[in-house]
């Protein structure tokens, strides 16, 4: 007798752009009751091959079907209409409204009103979502506006999910919830499609995996039955190197020095941060853990002096006050900064990479005089691509060309190559694959291991442990004060990101 | 339900943005075409009006380089204005501003001789446009007042506060209650720069301030400022470009290259105030900046071919009856298909059932 047909089965799926096979000939088959990972670099064509299951991306070649059926999946209507529902890592939300507004939208006959609410927050307790409904989105953080984008899916009761990098901006005890809520929708038989570059993760909570690089399909296997290691090199195809330790060299003085820092947000629903202490010295890596949206954001602007209104306190670079300074003074002194959003704010996403030096260069660096030396940029841009290993589709591109992973490497480089005395970088290598991210986790340490202080903000809790010498917690806008890394762990700083400082548990 | 949308084409090739804007234009001249048919118009003068008598007397053709003057000039610094995503809306009133700045050196050196008297003109109508262009900029600054608003609104003061001095103060008394001031002296005169001809020193003030544009915003470091002010604000921040300051200057920019249009109307064509002294010009330069896609040459070359249209005009109102409004519904129509070919070079439009 012949057992039920799987959920989705594709067969032979091609898709080139111009002359880069993105997908060639992928099989891949999903159970219902499987929570099945797709793994690979950044690049490997994950994203091509979900488009295509979402209707967003027509195959040239090769069948979908649906529980036996084939199927034309000619837009996102026709696949949620099947049951396809989808979580993307970038988002599609509307900054203006509010998240129940948004997620009302996304969601066929709903509209924005009590009884949605109630639903909505019905189905984001059952998930472990946590979610402000009334909240216009563009006050929140990335990781916020993930959770917006999850429930938007759940709501819809798909019958197949696809998550793309769910859990990348959750504390472990959001993870956990997420988790759990998968496991009960893979009881109800749903089927999920996962993809992680959180090899741990997957090894747990995932019962078969396909793994793609370059297109093909590479390796089928049970990831239960792998280790990170041997998932990571099946990806990459050649051995991931672990970051190196930190060195255990003396730290030297402080370059970093927040004492006392309150600061009120500039726009509305900004999350005020209250009496902030933190130093880091010459020789360290400080990584600062926490949930997105507990003040992260207005942290950094006051570290770089971007903006928000100083409330009390001060922030001093290598013994200067700067609290009430330009970022350009603050670089001037050797500081350098790396902030989380790679298009729009660390680089001019229609400019060169080579124009986009000038952004955190013009200050301290030789670009030209009055007139800028195009000769100038163009070697440094030069240099960083070489020194980074960053791949783009010609010599100088524009920022908005390059993948995420090779557009953080540019921007890190951008920083690195000014041989900063002091680094502070929020999100090193949120959505990156799994080798830029080392490379990119590599170089800070190296830059510490040189006499360098370089503070880390992460959502990202295996980071954090992994890169640094000692962990803050950021929550609610209080920051608990750091501990030694090797002296804790990350259930313990994983019930710090969700109780503020100076506050009962 | 049927959905018009536009989508992101992957990439945009040389040929097509280069074939787009003459297609664009194209479009523009069969649409106007057509409404001149409706009207009952015959086309063929309306294409003798229009284009082959402003390109091919010498003496049309010195006329069209005049009006393109002040275009080009407001349009130049408007481009450095909405480049760092300023709207200065307001040029109209810098230039008035400008002219009489300007004049007032005129008629308080009315009766003297010296060489001084017309750069010192110069500059007073540049230095009027400059503080008048900074008002928008600093109440922007200061309390957050929407420049676009305050601009605007400071045209109806400018074109007031100069009706009331042609009319008051500065009147000519010898000119029989005309509301106009003294005839400016010869000393006080823009004149041609050959004999017989028409053409003036403005027209060179103008390739110049096109010239200036093309080497401040592609190469200098002010010029990547303004451009990365405008295109990403957060960037610019990060850059630490001051922001304030920014906005100071494209409005000193914008509002001097206005007040100096002024002036050279004023000291040239007019050789005197009166209540009125601008055709639109501050207005009409918007358009120019942006038929020029915000290029300091394009800016140029659209200014050009406005002055056609609006010599054209001129004729148009005697040989064809059609009113001055129609010149300008046709300048509308040319800067919204150069728009939407400029959309569509960026994007396909696409039917979704």
């Amino acid at each position: 007798m012949r057992s039920a047909p799987p959920l989705i089965r594709c067969q032979g799926l091609s898709k080139t752009f111009g002359t880069l096979k993105a997908n060639d000939s992928v099989d891949l088959l999903v159970e219902s009751g499987e929570i099945h990972a797709l793994l690979g670099e950044n690049g490997a064509g994950k994203s091509t091959f979900v488009k295509m299951l979402y209707g967003l991306l027509k195959p040239d070649a090769g069948t979908i079907s649906w529980l036996g059926k084939a199927v034309t999946l000619a837009d996102p209507d026709a696949a949620r209409a099947l049951g396809i529902g989808m979580v993307f890592q970038h988002f599609s939300l509307f900054d203006d409204l509010t998240v129940l507004e948004n997620i009302a939208i996304g969601t066929a006959g709903a509209r924005a009103d009590q009884a949605f609410a109630a639903r909505v927050s019905a189905l984001a307790r059952e998930y472990g979502l946590e979610l402000d409904l009334q909240r216009p989105v563009w006050t929140l953080s990335a990781g916020e506006r993930q959770r917006i984008e999850i429930a938007r899916c759940l709501l819809q009761e798909p019958r197949l999910i696809v998550l793309d990098e769910p859990t990348s901006v959750l504390t472990p005890q959001e993870a956990e919830n997420l988790f759990a809520s998968l496991l009960r929708l893979q009881a109800k038989g749903a089927g999920i499609l996962f993809i992680s570059h959180k090899l741990e993760e997957v090894r747990r909570i995932c019962t078969a995996a396909t793994i793609l690089r370059g297109g093909k399909v590479v390796a089928r296997t049970d990831p239960r039955k792998e280790s990170a290691r041997s998932l990571a090199a099946l990806m990459v195809g050649e051995g991931v190197a672990d970051v190196r330790p930190p060195s255990t060299l003396e730290t030297g003085r402080d370059l970093l020095a927040v004492r006392g820092l309150s600061v009120s947000p500039e726009i509305a629903h900004g999350i005020p941060l209250r009496g902030i202490d933190l130093t880091v010295r010459a020789g360290e890596v400080v990584a600062i853990a926490g949930v997105a949206g507990n003040g992260q954001s207005e942290f950094f602007a006051a570290l770089t002096g971007e903006g928000g209104l100083i409330q009390s306190g001060t922030v001093s670079i290598d013994g200067e006050d700067v609290t009430r300074r330009p970022i350009g003074m603050r670089r001037r002194l050797g500081a350098a900064f790396v902030p989380e959003g790679r298009l729009g704010h660390a680089t001019l996403p229609q400019r060169t990479l080579s124009e986009n030096i000038m952004l955190s260069w013009h200050e301290t660096e030789d670009v030209g005089g009055f007139f800028l030396s195009l000769d100038k940029l163009r070697q440094a841009a030069r240099k960083i691509i070489t020194r980074f290993d960053v791949r783009g589709p010609n010599a100088d591109p524009r920022a908005a060309q390059l993948s995420g992973g090779n557009l953080q490497k540019y921007i890190v480089g951008r920083e690195i190559e000014r041989n900063p005395r002091l680094i502070v970088v929020d999100q090193p290598t949120w959505g990156v694959d799994a080798r830029a991210a080392s490379l990119i986790r590599q170089t800070l340490v190296d830059l510490a291991g040189q006499g360098a202080a370089v503070l880390v903000i992460t959502q990202d809790l295996d980071e954090a442990f992994e890169m640094s010498d000692r962990i803050a917690v950021i929550c609610a806008g209080r920051m608990h004060p750091p501990v030694p890394t090797r002296m804790t762990n990350r259930e313990a700083i994983g019930l710090l990101m969700t109780t503020a400082h100076g506050e009962a548990a | 339900m049927m959905v018009l949308s536009l989508v992101p084409r992957q990439g945009v090739s040389r040929v097509r943005e280069i074939v787009t804007p003459l297609v664009a234009f194209v479009v523009a001249l069969v649409i106007a075409a057509l409404v001149l048919l409706a009207m009952g118009k015959s086309l063929k003068t309306a294409a003798d009006v229009y284009v082959v008598e402003p390109l091919t007397t010498a003496w049309s053709l010195q006329e069209v380089i005049l009006k393109a003057t002040p275009l080009t000039l407001i349009a130049i610094g408007l481009i450095f204005a909405v480049r760092a995503n300023r709207w200065n809306i307001g040029a109209e009133g810098q230039y008035v501003v400008g002219g009489m700045f300007g004049g007032w050196v005129a008629i308080a050196a009315h009766g003297m001789e010296g060489v001084w008297i017309l750069p010192a003109m110069l500059i007073a109508g540049m230095a009027g446009g400059l503080v008048y262009g900074l008002i928008p900029a600093a109440l922007r600054n200061r309390f957050g007042i929407s420049e676009i608003l305050s601009s605007l609104m400071l045209v109806y003061v400018a074109e007031l506060a100069l009706d009331y001095l042609v009319r008051g103060p500065w009147r000519d008394r010898t000119a029989f209650n005309f509301p106009k001031s003294v005839n400016f002296d010869a000393a006080a005169t823009l004149g041609p720069l050959w004999e017989g001809g028409k053409l003036h020193g403005g027209v060179l003030l103008a390739l110049l301030a096109v010239l200036g544009a093309v080497v401040l915003l592609g190469r200098s470091r002010f010029g990547f400022a303004v451009s990365a002010t405008g295109e990403a604000p957060r960037a610019a921040n990060f850059a630490g470009f001051n922001d304030h300051r920014l906005t100071l200057a494209v409005f000193a920019i914008s509002g001097a290259l206005a007040g100096l249009a002024g002036i050279i109307e004023v000291s040239a064509n007019m050789g005197q105030l009166q209540p009125s002294i601008s055709q639109g010009y501050g207005f009409t330069a918007i358009i120019v900046a942006f038929l020029g896609r915000l290029n300091p040459v394009g800016a140029l070359v659209s200014a050009l071919v406005l002055a056609i249209l609006l010599i054209g005009s001129e004729t148009a109102q005697i040989m064809l009856k059609l009113p001055f409004d129609m010149t300008r519904a046709f300048m509308g129509l040319l800067l919204l298909c150069i728009l939407a070919g400029e959309a569509l070079t960026r994007y396909k439009v696409r039917w979704n059932a």
